[in-house]
């Protein structure tokens, strides 16, 4: 019965987003208000009615439900509460309403805060991000139904792939598709701007908080992604260049232009049509990512669909959602009237441009490496990989220059920068990277390598001249400082951050195959690994062969490492579970390869300086986003405003 | 020629040269690190160059699975026609069995064995990477197919 329910309001739902996306489009074109106001209470209908089908589809995966097939093929009595509710998403059908779920809390969202827009903007928006949700209703409703049943209801569920029981998992695909949805406000009030006309710094007030909050969710998503992927592939990576890994790293370089580009736009009033245009691709990429995600046309971890008429649809969608706005932009973005003045280089609007080629080169050469191997396919060229060293050899590079900029973020001014500033302001955090990029390396390691100390010194840059600025405002104003400059500061130093984990992680990273009998020990990057035996072990739905390790250095055990080997019963699938002694500046990583012999496995060490500064890297810049997004301007203004429109409303009645 | 125009020059230069910079990189780099996707029956038929590193994939054949000393495994990937031995030292993947669809990276030697630097196996057992699972079939249907793929197929 209950699912019966989930799917009816999914049809429902289906039938608000309609007139979300075309009543306020023909109150428009009329002029009708009446019409225009449609969209906030039918946004917020088809919130409710998605959130009731979600909430259908996950009491049938906590009540062990297997009549219902997306359940009884993702779930099983034996699988703890917890990952039989993330299980909702852990597939194809689940893991499309929880993107719809959370494109309906966005306009939810924007329908709320938007009350001081403009009546005709804000419907305008809401259209647009109805009709991208019909489109993904139709979808789901039609290629694949959630809800669908089967008869006779087998007994017991085929249990949820293992490699997503992992608590990362219940994070990082709500987060992640958080990001990707956001994005869809951008586009959202870019598409809106083409049909207004009106690209001022008022579009560009309401637009910055909204592009941040995607940004900081999509960054939060991914940095947990590369966490997740780290702790249970066992393979002691983070970043595998995995095609759909790319496909939510595109969208996050493009949506870093976006962000740094509005802020050009507002303060100075031009880049209008490049913000508008980064806009439409930022989320023309997300949707391209579900598309190679769902389409079944990619072979990866991720990818668990492969169904052409999915993808055939998908791919038609996203044909007309991009061919579409695209003719919108090429109608309309001429009239948007371009600046006058030259940009100067020693200038922030030149800084930022120069930030924007960047970012859109590297996402370019991101997207030739993923897609053309799925071209090459299609014109039977051959089946052809492109392997990780492309990525590296192309986006080091590319990006190495990006860090290097923003040492100069803070210092250079708008308009015009004078170059003895910049050389009397930067030349004390210039020597302090040089020398914490240096020492780094030696004092925590006790190594040092050209390749290695480079990246210090940049991450250390991009650290210390972010400080500089702090440091610098605090001693002028003693005022405490606007939340935008400190989200600014703290993102910029977590991009610091994580360049010096990369750097040191690929330098001095190191692992090694050995095979291990009970009562042996290893020394490996100076540390003692002894190995006691496996012991047996149960879980709720698994068995284990947990391994037993202790790990001295210099004579004094530090750690016992608890690495296992389960068995998945239902699904009869095999995971590695690996063990990880965890610290600041290094992770001693192990995992049990496979039984050999006289109670000897094959054993995998893994040495990681620096690892975790990867991820705290990310988590910085997506707090600095977090902060940034509570800066008062973003408020503030709307309260005045709010209070305005009511004082004039009641004037309106007095008189 | 005045001075902003010459600086304007200087950037749309400047500007030129990095797309050309970033263009010849990725050209070299993409065309260092393409790889291809060969099959077993190509490569016993010797039309696969040696001493390039390619992808090979099919079936870990029945009963070939032999381990040394240490961590050295030697084993058989076949496709429908042919089989190629396969040298690999290290750990192997989870999913790794007799009978189940892998992909190895490596070289061939001299001797017509396939050096493997790593060896994948899918994530899901239910699941074949479509490059295997297209080899795989024959003009009869999917016959060298294992049971369990070709009931979900």
């Amino acid at each position: 019965m209950i699912p019966e329910l989930g799917h009816l309001a999914l049809v429902l739902a289906l039938c608000l987003a309609l007139v979300q996306a075309i009543l306020p489009v023909y109150g428009f074109v009329r002029s009708r208000p009446d019409y225009l106001g449609v969209a906030a209470p039918a946004a917020v209908g088809q919130f409710v009615m998605l959130g009731l089908s979600f909430c259908s589809l996950a009491y049938a995966f906590y009540a062990n439900d297997f009549s219902v097939a997306y359940v009884a093929e993702n779930s099983n009595t034996q699988l703890p509460w917890f990952y039989r509710i993330a299980a909702v998403w852990g597939a194809h059908e689940g893991s499309l309403l929880l993107w719809m779920m959370l494109l309906s809390t966005w306009s939810v969202a924007v329908a709320f805060a938007s009350r001081s827009l403009p009546r005709d903007v804000s419907s305008c928006v809401l259209a647009v991000m109805g009709s991208i949700s019909s489109g993904f209703l139709i979808f789901t409703l039609f290629t694949s139904n959630p809800f669908a049943r089967v008869f006779p209801a087998p007994a017991q569920g085929r249990d949820l792939n293992p490699l997503l029981q992992d608590p990362g998992m219940v994070f990082h695909p709500p987060m992640l598709y958080m990001g990707y949805v956001g994005f869809c406000v951008a586009f959202a009030f870019a598409i809106t701007a083409l049909i207004t006309g009106r690209v001022d710094s008022a579009w560009t007030r309401w637009t910055r908080p909204w592009t941040l909050a995607a940004w900081m969710f999509l960054t939060t998503g991914i940095t947990l992604g590369s966490w997740w992927a780290y702790n249970e592939l066992g393979w002691g990576g983070w970043w595998f260049w995995d095609p759909v890994e790319n496909a939510s790293f595109m969208p996050w370089l493009v949506g870093t232009a976006l962000i740094h580009s509005l802020a050009v736009t507002e303060k100075r009033g031009i880049f209008k049509s490049w913000t508008v245009l980064l806009a439409i691709t930022a989320f023309s990429l997300c949707l391209l990512g579900t598309f190679l995600v769902r389409s079944g046309v990619l072979i990866s971890v991720h990818a668990f669909v492969t169904n052409p008429t999915r993808g055939i649809y998908i791919l038609s969608f996203f044909g007309v959602v991009v061919g579409s706005s695209l003719v919108l932009y090429a109608v309309r973005a001429p009239r948007f009237e371009a600046g006058t003045e030259p940009v100067e280089v020693l200038s922030r609007e030149g800084l930022l441009l120069l930030n924007n080629i960047f970012l859109v080169v590297a996402a370019a050469a991101v997207l030739i490496g993923t897609l053309y191997p799925i071209l090459a396919a299609g014109l039977g060229l051959g089946r052809i990989s492109v392997g990780p060293p492309y990525f590296d050899k192309v986006f080091v590079p590319l990006t190495a220059p990006l860090v290097v900029l923003i040492g100069a973020a803070s210092v250079m001014a708008w308009k015009r920068t004078r170059p003895q500033t910049l050389r009397s302001r930067l030349w004390l955090p210039l020597l302090l990277a040089i020398i914490v990029g240096v020492l780094l390396p030696w004092v925590t390691l006790g190594t040092w390598g050209v390749a290695a100390v480079a990246g210090c010194v940049l991450g250390s840059w991009a650290i210390v001249s972010a400080l500089e600025d702090v440091v610098r405002r605090v001693r002028g104003s003693r005022l405490m400082l606007p939340r935008q400059i400190m989200g600014q500061t703290l993102a910029h130093v977590g991009v610091g951050v994580f360049v010096i984990g990369v750097s040191l992680v690929s330098a001095f990273g190191s692992e090694r195959d050995v095979r291990m009998a009970p009562g042996q020990s290893v020394v490996f990057a100076g540390y003692n690994f002894t190995f006691h035996g496996v012991e047996e072990q149960k879980g709720p739905n698994y068995t284990s062969q947990t391994g037993e390790f202790t790990v001295a250095h210099n004579g004094r055990v530090i750690s016992h490492l608890h690495p296992a080997k389960r068995h998945y019963v239902e699904s009869d699938a095999l995971m590695t579970e690996s063990g990880i002694d965890d610290g600041v500046f290094r992770d001693l990583y192990l995992s049990l390869g496979e039984p050999l012999a006289d109670k000897a496995w094959s054993v995998r060490i893994y040495y990681r300086p620096f690892v975790r500064w990867i991820w705290a890297g990310g988590f910085l810049a997506a707090l600095g986003g977090l902060l940034a997004l509570s800066d008062k301007r973003y408020w503030r203004r709307q309260k005045v405003r709010h209070s305005a429109r009511v004082r004039a409303s009641t004037q309106t009645v007095d008189a | 020629m005045t001075r902003t125009r010459r600086r304007r020059l200087l950037l749309v230069g400047g500007l030129f040269v990095g797309l050309a910079a970033a263009v010849a990189l990725s050209l070299s780099a993409f065309s260092q690190n393409l790889m291809y996707f060969h099959q077993p029956s190509q490569i016993v038929a010797g039309k696969v160059p040696l001493n390039t590193r390619f992808r090979i994939g099919g079936l870990v054949k029945r009963g070939s699975v032999q381990r040394g000393r240490g961590l050295t495994v030697r084993f058989s990937i076949a496709d429908c026609k042919a089989s190629v031995p396969v040298l690999f030292k290290g750990t192997l993947p989870d999913l790794f069995r007799p009978g189940q669809g892998v992909i190895a990276y490596g070289k061939l030697n001299s001797k017509g064995q396939f050096i493997a630097d790593s060896v994948l196996a899918k994530h899901d057992q239910n699941y074949m990477s479509p490059a295997v699972a297209k080899e795989l079939k024959t003009k009869q249907g999917n016959s060298c197919m294992p049971a369990n793929l070709q009931a979900s197929r």
